[in-house]
């Protein structure tokens, strides 16, 4: 098509030789370039996969595939889960009470406690998760209800937060902070863990609410407005708190000012919207002992106490409490294993099958296995 | 419209206005009581398109035309309006570079026109007015002014040529630009034309523009004082054209009748019509296809979408409530913008950037061509020329090739042989002498053996001087002229020099072979032909009348009169022509003759005389006079006239004349037949010098049975004509297509088979009979037969064909079953026609003039380079662009389908995986270089295997890269491929705990993970089919890659201060922080492509398959490979 355009130039016929020259159309009576480029010859590595050269390489992968496949359930294998579902939808369960007389003006706090029993002793670090299903962060409309430029710590943007945050955005003339639906519909039930000891005594496990959120959200991508200002309450004086929310963003966590505000790590745990309607966020770490001997959890009795704030059952969801371990591949997750072990196992008897074609069939074909 | 306006101002004069008149000078007439000066439009050439005011809107409505384009707006338009998941940028940016580089690329091209054009309309031209020469922009001349033009200059617009600086009145022109010609034509003026213009008082009557450059007819009407006025005839001779260059002629004076607009260059400058390629119809198929599946997708998901909503709960949890609008928003129109979003999350799938890289690749890939060394010619110093880029795709696919014979098969090259006087034989030989039935040829004529009597010998030689239209080149014109004009001197010496221009080589190679015999033609002047003859006495003819040449009547005619004063008429022409004017008893001795020439391939004309008496020249002298002054009608006039004239004539002998084969014309011709190509000859030519021709070029082997039909076998004594062809179709439709083994019409291209192989002969009188036969209802009955017989034949010659009907056969076949892609060749004015109605149009450089490469949409220096253009080329082209447009459909459908299957995941809310960056990116950036490169460089198989293997030709054809089955196979694997990067991933996410510090990944690192590995296993899917490793291909490659990885960092590295959400801040990053993603990429990457390695390890492959093929193809292993790998052959 271009080509043509160009020479319809020739056509008119107006000034042979000055016009036209550019498109194709124009050849000067000069030889063509004997470039290996012009000519389509410029040196190049002709492949050819035949079974010859293909086949090591499924031999290959095989080898490799399968062990790091076994390595990778092992590993998952060996990762300490425990979940329970505190929801609270069983009559018997502990929360059910809780779960049924839910109201969000409700001033004093339902609380109920979950018993549980860990078979087995949890080494190094524990985390702590809490699960959603059934909750939609992914929807279209919950995820682009934020204003991240607000989040930023920008003052403008938190007065007048973006549009996008509606119907979460002003309440009582008021900008709200943070606006959005992301951030009204924070998780705000309170998980505490304690130990059984066999002698009777209830011991409080230390949860660690830092380390948490990814370092570059925390440092750089949230941030409180006003800069160093460490009253917050005077920064967010304009505003208004998000409507399902008790308290205001700068009484998250009144007790560490680097984790108050915007910059509160639950809060910014939240605010990466999860993939999936049904999710695990990571609410608490477990460190692990000084001493090393004493595993962080032994097994045992425990029991968690939940403030239940967080209403599920009108959109059916549920909510659990995840103790895990983790390794170098992150969480349980037999998938990768599995699936490594079986593109191993494949490959190596395609392999196989390939080879005996091979055999059978293609002996004259062995001249043919240096790619020339 | 300019002869409306004048209808107008003639007031309401319904008469359509078929002449117009001119007033040399703009002086008025005597006749004439009244001096309308009419208005005719100025001398001002607009080739451009736009302005500098119109240019955006016209060229923006232009380009929104296509359907494409509008397609893509319509999309952007959707995404301003409604609540669209992605920002219209995403398809906005796409769109607005595309519609820019279109729109600068036109734009571009039209101020190079304007700039032409202003080139033309201000140049400075000399116009007589009131005696005095006025310098003037060409622009401002207008109809009616007298132009004066220097040698050298090209003529400002079409004159009437009224005075020229040489003395005999004519003057030289060459219309190289204009039809490619670049030999000397004369043209004359005006006879009985005063010297002074100034005086001249004339009225100029002519037709109303027309756009056929060699067509003219006008009237001149000079007043003298107190005379009568003179009416003389104006013919083509007469009219400078604009755009031709004036030659060897001081200077000229011609009236302008024409201008501007209405030139007839101007007039013959439109765009050629549109060739589609039979790609480009797959790809709107595809198109459709993948229309149908966006739409269905869009469906899907606005029904479910309504489905799972209505599930309570589900539509507005207290996390996510709706705003007040959206509350208030009608339902149905809820649905309605529901499905458009859909559409504008799955709109990727037809990507806008596949426009972009099929045009820039063929615009690129049209470059090779020229570039080719090997179709440089050093005669002609000329290399091949590309006039359409959209084509190139086509030149794999040819099916049909029609070729012309002469100039094309043959060399044009014509060299006189050998000549039959009153039925002996004369050879032009030195040495050998030749024992033949009936005669001894020995030497030359001149030896004067016992044969022709000396008369006719002289008669014959002096015909062949006479009666021709060639001029003598005056190269150092003046030494020449006077050594000719030295009466004996030196004589050999300039006779060897001396060069003959004509619009036919036969007309040289004829002259040239009267010289060798002793008769030299030293040129015409001033009406006067002079010839010396063998006693190198100058001997001269006053020339009367050229009853010149055309193909209809295919014979020429001069009448010239001796010193002594008798009149004689010379006439040369095809023996079809001559021998039913001639004495039949003369006819029987020059036959054999003749008939034997042509079956050894060469090309005979017959020679007759007439004397003519003086009432019978007086008679043709005013009916030729009259019919050439007629108005109307002058072509049938004349013709009828000359008919009138060449009659009874008396034959003196015929001329054999070579036209030697080109080089390689055999192995070309056996090269295009073992790609699977039909070759059709078609040929003005008589049949057999057309047949010697075939076999010359192996187009007819030894073994081939020849299926004729011609007028001489429908010559039948019970039957008549039409139901001898009837008889004759059904006969040869039963040998070869009933008892032709039962094979697939198409797919077995009879080529290496044992069965008999046939060849068909069809000549123009037939042709036009089987089209149409007396009977009507026949003729569908006779086409199809006639279509079977032929697509049975290994070769097909057409011969005695009108350049029209050249086009008709080639028009039947393209429309006829299954719609073969046809191709063109030729070189002449005569094959234009079938050039243009070709799919594709091959023009020769040859001797003919340029009309068949300007009308052509490739033109090469010769034959022998076609197969390198089809078997490399085409084979190439084709195959790179049917990859090219597979993959784009392929990338994208596994692009948009984990986008699609997300939507189940997320509450159909239209929430796209991807980041807009990535969305938009992912065709611009990411993947597009790579398919360029690969589809400009690849050669899955060498061309040197490609020319040297014929049949190699034949596994694309057919559009075998197009079909509905490799489009399954790469809709299967985009589809396989979107399920493993989306489910993969998923199953990954079941814990999104990844990182080994307990971190969890969101959504858009979900996104980011599947979008790394869709970039990777699509670009490394193309590594995997490039068989042809240029560094090229390795930068792009690796190149796009590490681009993608170095974007993604970039792009999460910083806060963006123009972006409403961060939604990638290290995203991609923390990605790359888990081992987790890097495993899982990594699998997928591997699972993705493992179907697709372990076929290219069971494919046959390439290289060895052509090495094969010489050899032996059917070994056991292949057999199997190939029996297991048919149905997935991409």
């Amino acid at each position: 098509m271009m080509a043509s355009s160009y020479n319809a130039k020739d056509e008119d016929g107006h000034l042979p030789g000055s016009v036209g020259s550019g498109g194709p159309g124009a050849v000067k009576s000069k030889k063509p370039d004997n470039t290996a480029f012009k000519q389509q010859r410029l040196p190049a590595w002709q492949p050819i996969l035949t079974a010859g050269t293909v086949l090591p390489a499924f031999f290959m992968i095989g080898l490799i595939f399968i062990p790091i496949g076994i390595g990778l359930l092992v590993t998952s294998n060996n990762i300490k889960e425990f979940e329970i579902d505190y929801t609270g939808v069983d009559m018997s369960s502990p929360c059910f009470s809780c779960s049924q007389n839910y109201s969000w003006n409700s001033t004093s706090a339902c609380t109920c406690s979950v018993p549980f029993t860990l078979d087995q002793p949890f080494e190094s670090n524990v985390f702590m998760y809490y699960g959603l299903s059934n909750f939609y962060q992914n929807h279209r409309r919950y995820v682009k209800s934020r204003d991240d430029s607000q989040l930023n710590g920008d003052k403008s943007s938190l007065l007048n937060p973006s549009k996008e945050c509606e119907p979460y955005r002003t309440s009582d003339k008021k900008s709200i902070a943070p606006c959005g639906a992301i951030a009204n519909s924070l998780f705000n039930d309170t998980l505490e863990l304690f130990y059984n000891h066999p002698n009777g005594s209830k011991i409080t496990i230390h949860l660690e609410k830092t380390g948490i959120a990814w370092w570059t959200d925390k440092h750089v991508k949230f941030r409180n407005p006003g800069g160093n200002n460490n009253n917050l309450s005077s920064v967010f004086r304009d505003t208004s708190k998000p409507v399902n929310w008790h308290k205001p963003v700068y009484e998250l966590d009144p007790s560490d000012p680097d984790n108050n505000g915007f910059v509160n790590e639950d809060f910014i745990v939240w605010m990466r919207t999860a993939a999936l309607p049904t999710f695990r966020k990571l609410y608490r770490i477990i460190q692990k002992k000084k001493d090393n001997m004493t595993p962080t959890l032994p097994p045992g009795n425990y029991s968690l106490e939940v403030t239940y704030n967080y209403p599920v059952r009108s959109f059916d969801g549920r909510k659990r409490m995840i103790l895990s371990t983790i390794s170098w591949m992150g969480g349980k997750n037999p998938f990768l294993g599995i699936a490594y072990i079986t593109v191993g196992s494949v490959c190596f008897f395609l392999g196989v099958v390939l080879l005996i074609i091979h055999h059978k069939y293609g002996n004259r074909n062995n001249s043919a296995d240096i790619p020339n | 419209m300019l002869r409306r306006r004048l209808n107008r101002l003639c007031g309401g004069d319904e008469e359509r206005v078929d002449s117009r008149t001119i007033y040399v000078g703009h002086r008025p007439c005597p006749d004439t009581e009244a001096f309308i000066p009419s208005k005719f439009c100025d001398n001002r050439i607009v080739s451009s398109k736009y302005t500098v005011w119109n240019f955006l809107p016209k060229n923006l409505f232009e380009q929104f035309r296509r359907i494409a384009n509008f397609y893509f707006l319509i999309i952007f338009l959707v995404q301003v309006i409604v609540d669209t998941p992605t920002s219209p940028v995403t398809s906005g940016l796409p769109l607005f570079f595309v519609i820019t580089v279109t729109a600068i690329k036109q734009g571009y091209e039209d101020w190079l026109r304007h700039k032409a054009d202003k080139e033309v309309n201000k140049y400075p031209v000399t116009v007589l007015e009131d005696g005095r020469s006025v310098k003037k922009e060409s622009e401002k001349i207008k109809v009616g002014d007298v132009v004066e033009v220097v040698e050298d200059e090209t003529f400002p617009c079409d004159l009437i040529l009224l005075q020229s600086s040489r003395e005999d009145g004519t003057c030289f022109v060459t219309t190289a630009s204009l039809d490619g010609e670049s030999n000397h034509k004369t043209h004359y003026t005006v006879p009985d034309i005063e010297k002074d213009l100034q005086t001249l008082t004339s009225a100029i009557e002519c037709e109303q523009p027309q756009p056929d450059l060699y067509k003219f007819v006008g009237r001149m009407h000079i007043y003298k004082l107190e005379q009568e006025p003179v009416v003389r005839s104006l013919g083509p001779e007469n009219l400078l054209l604009k755009g031709a260059t004036l030659k060897n002629t001081k200077k000229i004076y011609g009236v302008s009748v024409y201008t501007g607009m209405e030139t007839k260059m101007a007039l013959n400058y439109q765009g050629k019509s549109q060739k589609r390629s039979a790609v480009e119809k797959s790809i709107n198929a595809f198109l459709l296809v993948y229309l149908s599946i966006l739409i269905s997708k869009a469906v899907v998901c606005t029904t479910l979408k309504y489905v799972w909503q209505s599930k309570e709960g589900q539509d507005e949890p207290w996390y996510n409530q709706k705003t007040q609008k959206e509350k208030d928003t009608n339902m149905y129109l809820k649905m309605f913008t529901d499905f458009l979003s859909f559409m504008v999350l799955f709109n990727f799938i037809i990507p806008v950037s596949m426009y972009v890289t099929v045009e820039m690749q063929k615009f690129l890939g049209s470059f090779f061509i020229t570039w080719d060394k090997d179709f440089f010619d050093p005669e002609i110093q000329e290399g091949a020329l590309v006039n359409t880029s959209d084509l190139n795709e086509e030149l794999g696919q040819v099916e049909y090739v029609f070729t012309d014979k002469t100039g094309t098969l043959t060399q044009n090259n014509m060299e006189f042989i050998e000549c039959c006087i009153d039925g002996f034989q004369y050879r032009y030989r030195d040495t050998q002498s030749e024992v033949d039935g009936f005669t001894v040829t020995d030497g030359p004529v001149n030896k004067l053996q016992q044969k022709a009597g000396w008369e006719k010998e002289e008669l014959f030689l002096r015909a062949l001087c006479l009666c021709h239209t060639v001029q003598v080149k005056e190269a150092g014109s003046e030494v020449l002229v006077d050594q000719v004009d030295g009466i004996d001197g030196l004589l050999s010496q300039p006779e060897e020099e001396r060069g003959f221009i004509a619009s036919s080589p036969d007309e040289i190679a004829l002259v040239k072979g009267a010289m060798k015999y002793g008769f030299t033609f030293l040129g015409l002047e001033s009406k006067s032909m002079k010839i010396k003859n063998r006693q190198n006495d100058i001997e001269e003819y006053k020339l009367l009348h050229v009853l010149n040449f055309d193909p209809v009547r295919r014979r020429m005619s001069v009448i010239v009169q001796t010193k002594s004063g008798e009149t004689l008429l010379f006439c040369k022409g095809a023996d079809s022509s001559i021998f039913p004017r001639v004495r039949p008893e003369e006819v029987d001795r020059i036959r054999m003759h003749v008939e034997r020439n042509a079956t050894e391939g060469y090309r005979t004309l017959c020679v007759a005389y007439k004397q003519l008496s003086a009432e019978e020249y007086a008679m043709a002298d005013t009916g030729l006079r009259e019919a050439r002054l007629a108005l109307q009608d002058r072509e049938e006039k004349l013709m009828a006239m000359y008919n009138q004239v060449e009659m009874g004539m008396s034959l003196i002998g015929a001329t054999a004349v070579e036209d030697r084969l080109q080089e390689e014309a055999a192995e070309t011709m056996e090269a295009l037949q073992g790609a699977g190509m039909k070759v059709w000859v078609l040929t003005g030519d008589k049949m057999e010098t057309a047949k010697s021709t075939c076999y010359a070029c192996r187009l007819f082997q030894r073994g081939t049975e020849l299926l004729e039909l011609t007028v001489r076998t429908l010559e039948d004594e019970k039957l008549n004509r039409d139901q001898k062809l009837h008889e004759l179709l059904q006969e040869y439709h039963n040998k070869a297509v009933k008892d032709a083994p039962p094979v697939k019409a198409g797919v077995t291209r009879s080529w290496s088979t044992a069965n008999q192989d046939y060849g068909f002969i069809i000549d123009g009188a037939t042709l036009s009979l089987l089209m149409n036969p007396p009977h009507d209802a026949d003729a569908s009955q006779y086409k199809s037969l006639f279509l079977q017989i032929c697509q049975n034949c290994t070769a097909v010659l057409c011969c005695r064909m009108a350049p029209l009907q050249k086009a008709q056969i080639v028009k039947m076949v393209k429309n006829s079953q299954g719609s073969p892609i046809t191709l063109s060749i030729g070189d002449g004015a005569n094959d234009v026609s079938m050039i243009l109605e070709a799919h594709v149009g091959i023009g020769i450089k040859g001797k003919e003039g340029r009309q068949a490469v300007r009308n052509s949409d490739y033109a090469i220096p010769k034959l022998k380079h076609l197969k390198k253009l089809l078997l490399a080329h085409g084979h190439l082209y084709y195959v790179r662009i049917a990859h090219l447009v597979q993959y784009f459909f392929y990338k994208n459908l596994c692009f948009i389908l984990p986008q699609f299957l997300y939507q189940f995941f997320c509450g159909y809310s239209q929430q796209p995986l991807y980041d807009a960056a990535y969305l938009t990116m992912y065709n611009i950036c990411f993947t597009s270089m790579p398919i360029l490169a690969y589809s400009l460089l690849e050669q899955h198989i060498s061309i040197e295997i490609l020319l040297h293997n014929a049949a190699l030709y034949r596994e694309i054809a057919n559009n075998a890269m197009l079909r509905w089955r490799p489009f399954l196979y790469w809709t299967v694997l985009g589809i396989f491929q979107g399920l493993m990067f989306f489910f993969g991933v998923r199953f990954l996410f079941s814990n999104p705990a990844l990182q080994d510090n307990g971190q969890v990944f969101g959504n858009w690192s979900y996104g980011t993970i599947v979008f790394t590995v869709l970039v990777f296993t699509v670009t490394l899917k193309l590594a995997l089919d490039t068989r042809h490793w240029t560094w090229i291909n390795h930068f792009v490659i690796w190149g796009s890659l590490a681009f993608y990885v170095f974007f993604s960092f970039f792009w999460g590295g910083i806060i963006w201060p123009f972006l409403k959400q961060q939604r990638l801040y290290f995203v991609f990053a923390n990605v790359l922080s888990s081992v987790s993603a890097w495993l899982v990429i990594i699998i997928l990457i591997l699972l993705s492509l493992l179907p697709e390695i372990l076929l290219v390890v069971l494919r046959k492959p390439r290289g060895h398959h052509s090495q094969q093929l010489s050899e032996d193809s059917s070994t056991d292993t292949n057999r199997w490979l190939r029996s297991l790998l048919s149905p997935t052959r991409i």
